[in-house]
């Protein structure tokens, strides 16, 4: 009975059970309490971010605010109308340039040229151009489009800011484009082509609805983003305290209002009824911001099944 | 999909019109994609050529001096680089300790999953709230619940110059802690997503050999994640160094060279915020000097972060 394990008989079998007074399991507790409480500090400031938003910016909203214009400065009673107008206007400018690029050059990185050096450095520069601060995009388009006044003779305008929020948007797109249409099978593909359908009606009528539910989350997101920014708006699309006249093009060529500049604007004046209506303003964006998120949510869940 | 073949097989015997769509087609997906390129050099070459006056004027000492004086048109943006180093570094510190014990929190089974995506949901819409509306939380919610604390700062250690002004509402570290708040999110989101891709038999197999949970995590988990961490932290990186509206509605923006972080101060980027609308004749090109660093600065962090991530990457 010389066999290695008689010694361990003899003394019973080790004991396996779990000793919590053991120096390493009151340290992996420790640790574990302290990775609860930076949880917790993680997730408190949305929960006070958005405890004041609604508290504070909430308490007021009323139909005057969706239906008229801001007061001058020093002055009460107003809402945030034309601000909310510009919001959408300036966010479906961006939209609208930066969709109809940001797919096109996803479908090529998806479709045509997978693991080209021209696709690899495409994909490259939008990682870069996702990185590039948003007030650079202002500054881009403020030297290239507002001190040029290429746009009919208009310096700041509409359409300006839309143009440096979609710089913004582009990035985003592109990825999702690239993402989504990477994960519809090949043999979709292939389907097509063999049944003699081109490329072109490949791409448009199977592979892109195909993969139209993430590519639409991206976009949704994308635009999100573009909504709650500020920075490339202050000196491209500047603001406006009138309606802009939205009936002509000379809307989308003038300066416009829009929520994030006016809770810019009004935050740091020193009148108490202007700081209430940058709370307000606060809040609708919010809502409508969180409300896209959702969207982009139910979107992908969607997708899932 | 694009190898010749294909294409050979795809183009032969179709009609001209059809062939024509199919190459027109191609070809606009190119310029598209070209767009990225060609938005990406504009935007360095118009900066660039905006701030050629005043690197002749100033050349390097631009980066050091901090007068910022419009009526003598004499300009130095060395407060506000300072600032922007400063802020963001200061900003990583508090967040990426927070943001990756977040990740490992809601990535190990501690507590119910519900709960862990919960949390997760949570960070994610953090991300999403506009930085406008955490710059006028900043100035209206933030700040005067810290100044009490940052008051017994001063008494306490106002022998240390980082804490050797009264604090004046706006200021350094007002600004921090916002950033602290926008950067939250993107180091939690990522470094839950590197977690979570490292293989369980990694962890069961830690598990078998007898450690406890926080042995498999920092002897197992982090090191298998860590580039995924690190390039999240290098993006959370850019993104301090150029994130605008909150920092500009809450640093203060003195052009004053201050070490102390009690003290307003400025950033490059509050400092176009604030002075590129009404700038004109040389002060436009030291704004534009002072963009062209900034994008100096965030274009070597993301590519660095990419460089990183790619190097890093342990093969399973």
């Amino acid at each position: 009975m010389a066999s290695p394990y008689s010694n361990r008989a003899s003394d019973g079998i080790p004991d396996l059970s779990y000793k919590p007074g053991l120096a390493r399991n009151v340290g992996s507790r420790i640790l574990t309490f302290i990775a609860g409480i930076f949880s917790v500090v993680a997730v408190l400031p949305l929960i006070l971010v958005l405890g004041y938003v609604i508290v504070r910016g909430g308490s007021n909203i009323s139909l005057v605010l969706f239906t008229e214009l801001p007061p001058p400065p020093g002055l009460d009673g107003g809402g945030i109308a034309n601000a909310i107008v510009g919001t959408l206007v300036v966010t479906v400018v961006a939209a609208l340039i930066a969709i109809p690029v940001g797919v096109g050059g996803g479908i090529f990185l998806a479709e045509y040229s997978r693991n080209g050096w021209f696709a690899q450095f495409i994909r490259f520069g939008t990682n870069v151009l996702s990185g590039v601060p948003s007030i650079i995009a202002g500054v881009f388009i403020y030297g290239t489009i507002v001190t040029s006044r290429v746009l009919f003779g208009n310096a700041y305008s509409a359409l300006a800011g839309g143009m440096a929020l979609s710089i913004l948007m582009l990035p985003t797109v592109i990825k999702t484009t690239d993402e989504g249409l990477k994960l519809v099978s090949n043999d979709l593909r292939r389907g097509a082509l063999g049944v003699g359908a081109s490329r072109f009606v490949t791409i448009v009528r199977i592979t892109l609805p195909t993969a139209f539910t993430p590519i639409a989350t991206g976009v949704v997101l994308a635009i999100a983003r573009a909504a709650g920014e500020t920075a490339p708006l202050i000196f491209t699309a500047l603001f406006s305290p009138f309606w802009s006249d939205l009936l002509s093009t000379d809307g989308i060529l003038a300066p416009i209002a829009s929520l994030s500049v006016l809770i810019y604007n009004f935050a740091i004046m020193p009148y108490e009824f202007h700081n209430e209506l940058a709370w307000s303003a606060s809040f609708v964006l919010v809502v409508m911001i969180l409300g896209l998120n959702l969207l982009s949510r139910w979107l992908a869940r969607f997708a899932a099944k | 999909m694009s190898n010749e073949k294909d294409n050979q097989y795809l183009l032969r015997n179709r009609p001209p019109s059809e062939r024509l769509v199919d190459v027109g087609f191609k070809n606009l997906a190119v310029i598209l994609a070209s767009m990225v390129a060609v938005v990406l050099f504009l935007i360095l070459i118009i900066v660039f050529r905006g701030s050629l006056e005043s690197m002749g004027r100033y050349g390097w000492q631009f980066l050091i001096t901090s007068d910022w004086n419009p009526v003598d048109d004499e300009y130095g943006a060395g407060a506000a680089i300072y600032g922007t180093l400063v802020t963001s570094m200061l900003s990583l510190l508090i967040a990426v300790p927070l943001g990756v014990g977040t990740a490992i929190f809601i990535t190990e089974n501690i507590i119910p999953r519900q709960i862990r995506v919960l949390i997760g949901v949570m960070v994610e819409l953090l991300a999403a709230i506009p930085s406008v509306v955490l710059g006028l939380w900043a100035i209206f919610v933030l700040e005067p619940i810290i100044r009490p604390g940052l008051e017994l700062l001063y008494e306490l250690f106002n022998w240390i110059p980082f804490f050797s002004t009264p604090p004046m509402g706006p200021g350094t570290i007002p600004a921090v802690l916002i950033l602290v708040v926008m950067i939250l999110p993107i180091i939690t989101a990522i470094s839950r997503d590197s977690l979570n891709q490292v293989p369980q038999k990694l962890r069961q197999a830690a598990y078998g050999i007898g450690t406890t949970r926080w042995g498999a995590i920092m002897n197992v988990m982090l090191p298998a994640a860590v580039s995924g961490i690190v390039g999240g932290v290098m993006l959370a990186l850019g993104r301090a160094m150029g994130e605008t509206m909150a920092v500009t509605m809450i640093i203060g923006n003195s052009n004053n060279f201050s070490i102390s972080l009690l003290a307003p101060g400025n950033t490059i980027a509050a400092m176009l915020a604030n002075q590129f609308g009404e700038a004109d004749g040389s002060q436009v090109s030291s704004l534009m000097y002072a963009a062209f660093i900034l994008i100096i600065m965030t274009l070597t962090v993301n590519i660095l972060a990419q460089w990183l991530v790619k190097r890093l990457s342990l093969k399973y």
